[in-house]
């Protein structure tokens, strides 16, 4: 089944030809290392790319899962026009998706880079402070929505109790209420990313040459503009690395909004609508994966920029 | 550039009294700034705690804002009796130990013949190990729902025979969908180890499996503990895999079975509290013991590319 993927082939890869040094193999030598590459590749060949390839051929046609491949119906299109015109969660997920994204570039990834640069300021407590931060990013995104649940609660919440609108008159439904909960969730989400970005960006930052700084501001260089024209240049790789992390971050939202309340009400992600349609009573898989095609167009963006900027990379070194 | 001052500063004569004074009010403003930030990140965890260690009864009398008369950790006690969390905890257990020692197995294998040996294909393996380790789940999880119905494994693996709510199946796919992030950290790590490391081995005729085993994995033991550290604490939470992939509840691993639990079990604030911070003890030793491993092996991942 594996061979469904042309671009690949997984076996005979081994005994092409080779450059300095692997000559001197046995044969030994080579059964070895086609064991070492081909049980990998086939694993992630077959439950990775063989799916992900599947998805996309599935999207164009019409299958209940019932019954074997031979009851699969080729559809045309016809699951990309019901879902763009006659499922009526659809728009509000890719709504919801892309606020959730912009919410990541604008508020929750600059926010972390914020901490980074206060924190590589080296102040007295610095690794206290980061650590603190830090903790919320080894919970699990679960657990941080329950966590959330005890401050978000109408009745018993801190939120309300705290700003006086835990009375039955007055009740803010922060989680319930669909034009608020979704802030609400992505407030929880920012909460968990910050800090990650936050660390990624201090590594960076911790590699840049000091000498570069001192340079400028011999050359009277304010602390902002060092920070701006020499040391965020040179952090380019780590800037697109987290640009990819976070544009792929807020694609793959799920746990969040699944704990919240299901992925209703107003907390609909695109992620959500797919499990719905291929998990449960109800298994449309044909529909389930023209949704899949539209995450993964979507997520197609960050995933060939970081692979050219490897590649780019590696050609250099 | 030299002669554009900066704008919102004030203009002192002496450069050096200037410098030293800005960066005394930066400092107290970083420290400002940071103190205020721990606050309000402490903040939920700290009430999930202080709300886990109040008695229901007075939590439901005095309301949840408000000052402690007793602390006591029943509602621990009770959560983890009511709920069986021993049991989830067993099935977490049975999912992250195999699946992050295959992957790392696994993804040294394949690092060290990408980054020790020079192939011609090193480059597409690379991407498509890297690659696929960016995609979002909920694209391949259609598919790869129906193949789980469909692929029969050994009754010693998995009670009905099917990959689908098995152990083992979650154990194969946090495997497969890990390795392809170790496959490139690893890579990226076995680089700079010199190469006379291999060819003084190689002018030995030692065989392959040698150098890879006995040369080339002993020198990547703190990237592999880094990843380690980073793969247990990522598959312990994992979430999304087992309740598309598991359908008994009993099975779930306990991250997912907290979705469950919430309702069922966990019947008010308090020991919801209670019990959704029991499963992070795992995470929080991590965090704890091995923080220093869990940041270098998130910084080993972004550093280098």
């Amino acid at each position: 089944m594996v061979s469904a993927n042309p671009a690949v082939a997984p076996s005979p890869v081994v005994r092409k030809r080779r450059r300095r040094g692997v000559r001197t193999l046995s044969t030994r030598d080579k059964v070895v290392l086609s064991l070492m590459v081909g049980i990998p590749l086939l694993g992630v060949l077959f439950f990775i790319w063989f799916p992900a390839v599947a998805t996309v051929l599935l999207s164009f046609t019409k299958w209940n899962g019932i019954g074997g491949l031979s009851t699969i119906k080729a559809d045309g299109v016809q699951n990309y026009v019901q879902a763009a015109t006659n499922y009526p969660p659809f728009w509000p997920a890719v709504r919801h998706n892309v606020l959730w994204l912009v919410v990541f570039l604008v508020i929750a990834t600059p926010l972390g880079m914020l901490f980074a640069v206060v924190l590589d300021r080296n102040i007295r407590g610095s690794r206290v402070y980061q650590s603190l931060l830090f903790l919320p990013v080894m919970l699990s995104l679960a657990l941080i929505g329950i966590i959330w649940e005890l401050i978000y609660s109408p009745n018993f919440g801190l939120l309300n109790n705290v700003i006086g609108h835990s009375g039955q008159h007055n009740l803010i439904d922060w989680l319930g209420n669909p034009n608020l909960n979704l802030w609400a969730v992505l407030v929880e989400a920012c909460w968990r990313q910050a800090p990650y970005v936050m660390v990624l960006y201090l590594a960076g930052l911790k590699a840049v040459d000091p000498s570069l700084r001192e340079a400028a501001l011999v050359d009277g260089a304010g602390p902002w503009q060092t920070f701006w024209r020499v040391v965020f240049p040179t952090l380019r790789p780590i800037n697109i690395v987290i640009l990819v992390i976070t544009v792929i971050e807020s694609l793959r939202a799920f746990d969040l909004v699944y704990i919240t309340n299901g992925g209703n009400n107003g907390l609909e992600l695109l992620s959500v609508l797919i499990t719905r349609n291929i998990v449960g009573q109800v298994s449309r898989i044909g529909f389930g994966s023209a949704l899949g095609v539209v995450l993964l167009v979507i997520s197609l963006v960050p995933i060939v920029t970081f692979l050219v900027m490897q590649l780019r990379q590696e050609k250099r070194s | 550039m030299t002669t554009a001052a900066p704008p919102l500063e004030r203009a002192v004569p002496a450069p050096v009294a200037a410098r030293r004074h800005k960066t005394s009010a930066g400092r107290v403003g970083a420290h400002v700034f940071l103190l205020i930030a721990v606050i309000l990140w402490i903040t939920p965890i700290a009430w999930a705690i202080y709300t886990s260690l109040r008695p229901y009864n007075e939590t439901s009398k005095y309301g949840y804002l408000s000052w402690p008369r007793h602390l006591t950790f029943h509602n621990f006690s009770t959560a983890w009796t009511q709920a069986n969390m021993l049991h989830y905890f067993w099935n977490s257990f049975m999912i992250t130990v195999p699946a992050v020692i295959l992957a790392l197995g696994f993804a040294s294998c394949v690092a060290f013949v990408v980054s020790r040996l020079n192939f011609w294909f090193n480059i597409p393996l690379l991407i498509i190990f890297t690659a696929g380790n960016l995609l979002p789940q909920q694209v391949i999880i259609t598919p790869l729902y129906r193949i789980y119905l469909t692929v029969h494994v050994p009754h010693l693996l998995s009670s009905n025979g099917l990959l689908y709510d098995s152990y083992a199946g979650l154990v194969v796919i946090n495997t497969a969908f890990q390795v392809g992030f170790c496959v490139f950290v690893l890579s990226n790590y076995m680089k700079t180890i010199p190469h006379e490391i291999g060819e003084a081995a190689l002018i030995d005729g030692a065989p392959v499996w040698t150098r890879f085993w006995k040369l080339t994995l002993p020198l990547c033991r703190p990237a592999l503990a880094a990843l380690a550290t980073l793969l247990t604490t990522w598959i312990y939470n994992d979430f999304f895999w087992a309740i598309a992939l598991i359908s008994t509840g009993n099975k779930r691993p306990i991250t997912s079975a907290l979705a469950n639990l919430q309702g069922q079990y966990f019947v008010n604030q308090n020991l919801l509290a209670a019990g959704a911070l029991i499963t992070a003890i795992p995470t929080l030793l991590v965090y704890v013991i091995l923080q220093r491993q869990f940041i270098a092996g998130l910084s080993l991942g972004s550093s280098k590319g």
